[in-house]
């Protein structure tokens, strides 16, 4: 966000995103609000795609979010990196998890 | 005499070499907050996978019990706040006070707005019995499954820490509300109203798995 343009450190030079680029923004995550709806209305016909769909949309909005409202693609690679290992480690939990329960065998207790 | 280093612009606190370090600081900090909230949050969301994948059945009785027009109406209300919550940085950053409390001023309005839908919402299902773990009332909701309460466990502690965020945005944001018409907020200094932004646009991002997790998919 704060580039060092000209030598001194001191002057911050602000990255200021255009009004145009946010109301885009909004528009895109509403329009995405409205097809997660549209495509619940189908969720008979979707069948099993029906989850994996909403998570699709739900994950599309939180690019929209993080990239653009949270200026991630401006941002510098560190914190991009640090908000990353958060996501990672997430993934660690949760892919443990799944692997328990996938592997489980059931037992008839004798008693 | 003040220790801190002051060099016309920024007002640089003295631990801090110049105004580029105490920007760059701060914001790391913020994104390790950051981490913090997904990791928690996260928690919440893995448990509610490993626990749907148990008993589907009785997600799905759960989620239909929920209104799904509520969540989608404050879906649009969450992201509205997040878009007056962006531009007021830009405000605060073309040295436009005005507009930039304007801004942050409906923020806090739609949070209330969420607030009082939450509320509606949650009146009703304690009206209907629908408690979280062994306090739903399985005669009174009908229910199919006797354990029913372990999804509305899940439904209240996730939107309840949710909403609790809410409100700590709210009050945060308030508080740069102050600052800003104080006029403490400039093209050299807004990294505040930057850093509640992260937070509130968490609250965000976090409602926008939230929903179709609860209300659609179940």
């Amino acid at each position: 966000m704060a580039q060092n343009q000209n030598n001194d450190r001191n002057h911050l030079h602000p990255h200021i995103t255009p009004m145009a680029t946010y109301l885009k923004v909004a528009g895109v995550l509403f329009a995405l609000t409205f097809l997660t709806i549209i495509a619940h209305h189908f969720n008979k016909s979707l069948g099993a795609l029906a989850a994996p769909v909403a998570f699709l949309i739900a994950m599309v909005k939180a690019f929209f979010v993080m990239a653009w409202f949270m200026h991630m693609k401006d941002d510098k690679v560190l914190n991009r990196v640090i908000f990353g290992t958060g996501f990672f480690f997430l993934f660690v939990l949760f892919i443990f998890c799944a692997m328990d329960l996938a592997t489980r065998v059931m037992e008839i207790s004798p008693l | 005499m003040s220790t801190d280093n002051a060099h016309g612009g920024a007002h640089v606190a003295h631990h801090f070499k110049d105004a580029t370090q105490q920007y760059d600081s701060g914001k790391e900090g913020i994104w390790l907050f950051m981490v913090t909230e997904i990791l928690m949050f996260g928690g919440l969301f893995v448990g509610y996978a490993i626990y749907h994948n148990m008993y589907p059945e009785m997600f799905s009785e759960g989620a239909s019990s929920l209104d799904w027009k509520m969540g989608f109406i404050n879906t649009l209300v969450l992201i509205f706040s997040s878009f007056t919550m962006a531009i007021s940085i830009t405000f605060c950053q073309k040295n436009d006070k005005k507009k930039a409390a304007m801004a942050l001023a409906t923020t806090i309005l739609c949070g209330a707005v969420f607030m009082c839908i939450k509320y509606f919402e949650y009146s009703h299902k304690f009206h209907l019995g629908l408690l979280p773990g062994k306090y739903l009332d399985v005669a009174k909701v009908g229910a199919e499954h006797a354990n029913l309460g372990l999804y509305f466990g899940f439904y209240y502690c996730m939107t309840g820490l949710h909403g609790l965020h809410v409100l700590i945005g709210m009050g945060l944001i308030s508080w740069c509300l102050i600052k800003t018409l104080r006029g403490d907020f400039s093209d050299q200094y807004w990294l505040p109203v930057e850093g509640v932004g992260l937070f509130w646009h968490i609250v965000d991002l976090i409602w926008i798995f939230l929903f179709p997790l609860l209300y659609l998919v179940g």
